[in-house]
């Protein structure tokens, strides 16, 4: 009997024990799924947490729950991979022998790799809110916080979610109008990009909405050190921007097995043609989701179209047939504005996000690039999805894998 | 778009970012230095060369890439090239922008 060995039961790896167990059964194939927690978190909810709009229990279910019963959930930790004998050894001493490996391990904070970042403030007066304790604390903060300075902050790129910083500074703009203190409360979006965003489009449009709710921006903000003392942040040019309260994105990096087993770049992730989805170093090793290092977000949505097309990779090599480079880098997002309204933006490799309709043509019923309730609306619902059709592979209807080109609002042939 | 710069024709993006770096020559990095208020010294071509030589072997930048390069730490880029260095650097050495991952 073969054996498919997935890494990790997080989005990405979930929605691939789904998907394959409809395709590789017994007695040809056995499925295993490796993680050593208990708990699946909807990680897009950590940013509504610190506002008291989830409760905890709206994020948290068990991981067991969405693993199919013909796959073996294996409770514990992962020491290293050995690719060359495709072996992955655990920390207990046991051993699991693949056939093929996916590898969907995710992307994790790493404030340590800022000095001064996990201090003496850290979830005092400094803040992250990608981990449930963070946002959880975070909450615990705000629910009494009498005003002064807010500085949300990304440490660098790439990062999971990369409009999730920007939905705070609207959500946190929000929070305080509706809390009638948002005279008492500056805030200051620091980045160490050049705009708001990495695409042009969209960061002339988020720039205008930050500008329009009073956040001030500072870009190209190079961390070098978060002064505990003195509460502020200090850049490798020497500019300071004090804080009461520092809302950061810390730098991203893989997970650390891919560190111990030889396997990532130098942030742990994991070298990976961006088209098929393949390992470059190992052919019968696969990776998808936040765990790569292809150049698209690391976001759910791209892993769950990443998981479609990798499905049917997965089912071409192992009968010997070539991979299909189809992956296009689709992605798409909505970003919370604030006051019950959300943008849409749907994107690839090569097209930057524009306005638009979506997923109709023309129709609609989402606006992309544009505020809209209706847009908001697919926000809260998407946790309904996430947890009922995304994990379980279900396809969502009219939203193809692949971007569709329709209904959007291209000046030219645009490359990113 | 077109630019003339150091007595030659360049093609530049909105930004100013060189789009063909086969046009680039020295002359022409000192030109784009000095719009960026920047003299060129030894220090400054060594990390442009190594810009360069990394753009040529298509590996992506970014500013952690060039702190454990061994050609320059972040503290020196910024002294070099203040304010956001990766960003005047690329435009220096005629390379494009760095993409940030998103």
């Amino acid at each position: 009997m073969k054996h498919l060995v997935i890494l990790g039961a997080g989005t990405a790896g979930t929605m691939m024990a789904n998907h394959l167990s409809h395709h590789l059964k017994r007695p040809e194939w056995r499925i295993s799924i490796i993680d050593e927690r208990t708990e699946h978190h909807y990680q897009p909810g950590y940013l509504f947490l610190p506002f008291d709009i989830y409760e905890p229990e709206d994020i948290v279910k068990s991981i067991q729950e969405f693993i199919p019963k013909t796959v073996d959930l294996i409770q514990a930790s992962i020491d290293r991979i050995v690719p060359a004998e495709n072996k992955v050894m655990m920390t207990d001493g046991s051993v699991v022998v693949y056939d093929v490996m996916i590898v969907a391990t995710g992307a994790k904070i790493a404030p340590e790799e800022t000095e001064g970042m996990k201090g003496s403030e850290w979830h005092q007066s400094v803040f992250d809110f990608y981990t449930f304790e963070g946002a959880l604390n975070l909450r615990n903060k705000l629910r009494d916080w009498k005003g002064g300075k807010l500085v949300v902050h990304i440490t660098e790129m790439p990062i999971k979610c990369p409009v999730a910083p920007l939905e705070f500074a609207f959500l946190a703009d929000s929070f305080f109008k509706h809390k009638h203190m948002r005279d008492k409360v500056e805030i200051t979006y620091v980045t160490p990009l050049s705009g708001a965003f990495t695409k042009p489009k969209a960061t002339a449009t988020l720039e205008h909405l930050l500008e329009e709710k009073h956040i001030n921006i500072e870009s190209d903000f190079a961390i070098e050190q978060v002064d505990n003392e003195n509460k502020k942040i200090i850049d490798y040019g020497g500019r300071e921007i004090p804080f009461d309260i520092l809302v950061t994105v810390p730098t991203n990096k893989g997970d650390a097995v891919m560190e111990r087993s030889g396997m990532g770049d130098d942030l742990n992730y994991v070298p990976t043609h961006k088209a098929t989805l393949q390992s470059k170093a190992y052919q019968n090793v696969f990776v998808l989701g936040d765990a790569s290092n292809i150049p698209a977000s690391k976001a759910g949505s791209v892993a769950h179209f990443e998981a479609e097309i990798l499905t049917e990779n997965i089912l071409r090599f192992v009968k010997g047939e070539p991979l299909k480079e189809e992956f296009d880098g689709h992605a798409n997002c909505f970003i919370e504005t604030g006051g019950g309204k959300a943008l849409l933006i749907d994107f690839n490799y090569t097209h930057e996000p524009v306005e638009g309709t979506f997923p109709f043509p023309g129709l609609g019923p989402l606006r992309l690039l544009k505020e809209s309730r209706m847009n908001h609306m697919g926000k809260l619902a998407f946790r309904w999805v996430y947890w009922h059709m995304l994990l379980k592979g279900t396809h969502i209807p009219f939203v193809s894998a692949t971007m569709s080109e329709s209904g959007k609002h291209y000046e030219k042939t645009e490359t990113v | 778009m077109e630019k003339v710069i150091a007595g030659k024709t360049i093609h530049v993006n909105e930004e100013g970012f060189m789009t063909d770096f086969k046009e680039w020559d020295n002359t022409i990095g000192e030109a784009l230095a000095a719009e960026n208020e920047i003299s060129l010294s030894p220090r400054h071509w060594e990390v442009l060369g190594y810009l360069q030589t990394e753009f040529k072997n298509e590996v992506p930048l970014s500013i952690r890439k060039i702190g454990k390069s061994g050609v320059v730490d972040i503290k020196e880029f910024y002294q070099l090239f203040p304010k956001a260095p990766l960003k005047t650097a690329t435009k220096i050495a005629g390379i494009p922008k760095p993409a940030s991952c998103i």
